[in-house]
């Protein structure tokens, strides 16, 4: 009997303390009030380099209670003023452990975030506990000023990089001009376009030409309408139909203008047809199901794919295969390069989307240009085996030239 | 003058964005242009819709091949844009959202346009599959080594890699399958894609000084003559 009396007890106690209606021991009254935190020191605030202005960057040593002790700091609040003792405004704030902030605001006087430039401000970092109000400020520290920098100093590399390869370029166009003949390596994808327009005479079928999902402002769909036009002016000359569905207006408006000048450049602005530019829709999987459509329906003799691709390359090339055509595709995006590489013919990689206007105009000045980007190449791999070199035998100096700093 | 008037706007526009580079106070400009560019995008739509309705028109009008599929378009398109200018069954006013859900427009496209978008995609299952068929034929030696290599990876992303080669030991860990197959995708393919990517910024750069100096006339349609 005893022992069951204890075993109800027990439940009995449990219970209590599981609703809840066991006081505790404790009260939050007579919990002690935490001791503000250790200050953050060494407050040190410059103006955020390479920059246009409006931003300044501010840099401290933690708390010595950062993230530990009952009064830990759980975050830093910056604050800043135009005066050294109010009008404090908190203008960010970082979690424990970090000792640098970046105060950027925009150049817009009437935003709440504007910072004045040669202004003479003054900051403070707060270490706050996890009650906001337990907190402790660290020295005031200030004037400081931000300003503009006129020159980005960071980007000095990119800068002699691109003088460099401009030099070469005005280089090869001058040797060009002059008559002397240039050799670059010929292109199996840029070749095969002739025997692909010329197949599709020879059968009748049409060429269908995808300018990809890129928009005008893009430099693959800028290169894919110099490919176009080469292509349009052979297609005028052959007389064969060309398709052009097109994934953005602005696309279609430059894409009719290239094929009608191409027409007119070929001596048969007669056989220009208004509606061989047309546009479709600007939504990725709708205009693949009409370009699949068209595929299938007027089973073209040559698909040519040149521009920026994303997940519809692999379905249109693979339409465009099991529809017997000849395909040419080519592509700056990477990703897209190995279902191009296994559903076509031929496969324009990367940069040389960029030179097939070139090779297919053999204008001397375009080759003179490529002649500059193959020799840009040759120095960029004699760079990397040097780099490769100093980093092994810890040439920072080397490494430190060509560092970039954004 | 037909030429030169681009000619003088892309040398002005890019020179500017390389200055723009390398000066920060002018670093704004190119999202200014920017902007310039998405205002003309907005009036290019106008183009589009009228560019859409006049080449099914015609072939409606004209009987040409395949002409029914016309009429879907054009119906689609006049659904589409009445519900959305006149915010048919729309909960709210006619200021309301186009969005809101119980609206015909939202209606249509969540239960007509989204599952045929989806449709699309899933396509790519299929076609992923043929395609991979066709590329890892043992044909020559270079299909050969992308059938091993692929073969590795995929047995790699899978449990069946680490049952496989799970009892190999520590010391020569870098043979377990899913090991091999982390170290072919970060290191042989992520030096081929990093090769591609350094053509790719050259062929740029190349690409674009051409159109900023004028040597690069055929987008303006066209041979320069």
């Amino acid at each position: 009997m005893r022992y069951i009396l204890i075993i109800f007890s027990l439940i009995l106690i449990t219970f209590s303390a599981v609703i809840g209606q066991v006081d505790p021991v404790v009260t939050d009254s007579l919990a002690p009030v935490p001791a503000p935190p250790a200050p953050v020191t060494e407050v040190a605030v410059s103006d955020k380099a390479n920059d246009h202005g409006h931003a300044l960057i501010i840099e401290w040593k933690r708390s010595l209670d950062d993230g530990a002790g009952s009064n830990a700091v759980m975050l830093y609040e910056i604050f800043r003023s135009e005066f050294p003792d109010s009008a404090f405004k908190m203008v960010g704030s970082v979690p424990l452990g970090n000792e640098r902030f970046e105060d950027i605001g925009t150049i817009e006087k009437e935003s709440r975030d504007y910072i004045p430039d040669n202004t003479n401000l003054y900051y403070r970092v707060d270490a706050v506990t996890i009650d906001p109000v337990v907190r402790t400020s660290s020295e005031v520290y200030g004037p400081v000023q931000s300003y503009s920098n006129w020159f980005h100093k960071g980007r000095v590399p990119v800068l002699t990089a691109v003088l460099i390869f401009g030099a070469l370029m005005v280089y090869f166009v001058s040797v060009a001009r002059k008559g002397t003949e240039l050799y670059v390596r010929p292109l199996a994808g840029i070749a095969a376009v002739d025997d692909a327009i010329g197949r599709a005479t020879e059968m009748g079928r049409p060429i269908l030409y995808i300018l990809g999902l890129g928009t005008a402002d893009m430099i693959s769909t800028i290169a894919s309408f110099t490919i176009l036009s080469r292509v349009a002016k052979q297609v005028a000359e052959y007389q064969t139909e060309l398709i052009v569905p097109c994934y953005d207006p602005i696309v279609m408006t430059v894409a009719q203008e290239v094929v009608k000048s191409s027409y007119l450049d070929a001596g048969h602005p007669d056989n220009y047809k208004e509606d061989s530019v047309f546009y479709i829709t600007t939504n990725q999987f709708a205009y693949v199901a009409a370009v699949n459509g068209i595929m299938l329906r007027d089973l073209p003799a040559t698909n040519v794919y040149m521009g920026k691709f994303y997940a519809e390359s692999l379905i249109l090339a693979e339409t465009g295969a099991v529809a017997g055509s000849i395909q040419i595709a080519g592509t700056d995006e990477v990703g897209q390069l190995p279902f191009f590489i296994v559903a076509c013919d031929y496969t324009l990689i990367g940069e040389e989307l960029y030179a097939a206007s070139a090779y297919l105009g053999r204008e001397p000045i375009m080759l003179g240009s490529l002649k500059a980007q193959d020799y840009a190449k040759a120095a960029v791999i004699v760079l990397m085996i040097l780099g490769l070199l100093a980093i092994n035998v810890h040439l920072n100096a080397f490494i430190e030239i060509f560092k970039v700093v954004d | 003058m037909k030429r030169n008037v681009p000619l003088a706007i892309t040398f002005i526009v890019g020179a500017v964005l390389i200055f723009s580079v390398f000066i920060p106070p002018m670093e704004n400009w190119g999202e200014d242009f920017t902007l310039f560019f998405d205002i003309i995008a907005v009036f290019a739509f106008f183009l589009g819709g009228g560019n859409l309705l006049r080449v099914h028109l015609t072939k409606l009008s004209r009987r040409k091949q395949d002409w029914p599929y016309s009429i879907v378009t054009i119906m689609g398109f006049l659904l589409m844009l009445a519900a959305g200018l006149f915010r048919i069954g729309n909960p709210g006013d006619i200021n309301a959202s186009l969005t809101e859900q119980g609206s015909l427009f939202q209606t249509i496209y969540d239960s007509v346009f989204v599952p045929l978008g989806s449709t699309m995609y899933a396509l790519l299952a299929f076609f992923v599959a043929s395609a991979s068929y066709r590329a890892f034929r043992a044909k020559n030696r270079e299909a050969t080594i992308l059938l091993v290599a692929a073969f590795i990876i995929l047995l790699g992303r899978t449990p069946l890699g680490t049952i496989v080669t799970g009892w190999v030991p520590e010391s020569f860990s870098i043979l377990q399958i899913p090991n091999l197959a982390i170290w072919i995708m970060n290191s042989p393919n992520l030096a081929g894609q990093r090769a591609i990517m350094i053509g790719i910024g050259l062929g740029v750069v190349s690409m674009s000084l051409r159109l900023i100096l004028g040597i690069e006339r055929t987008y303006l349609g066209g041979d320069d003559k």
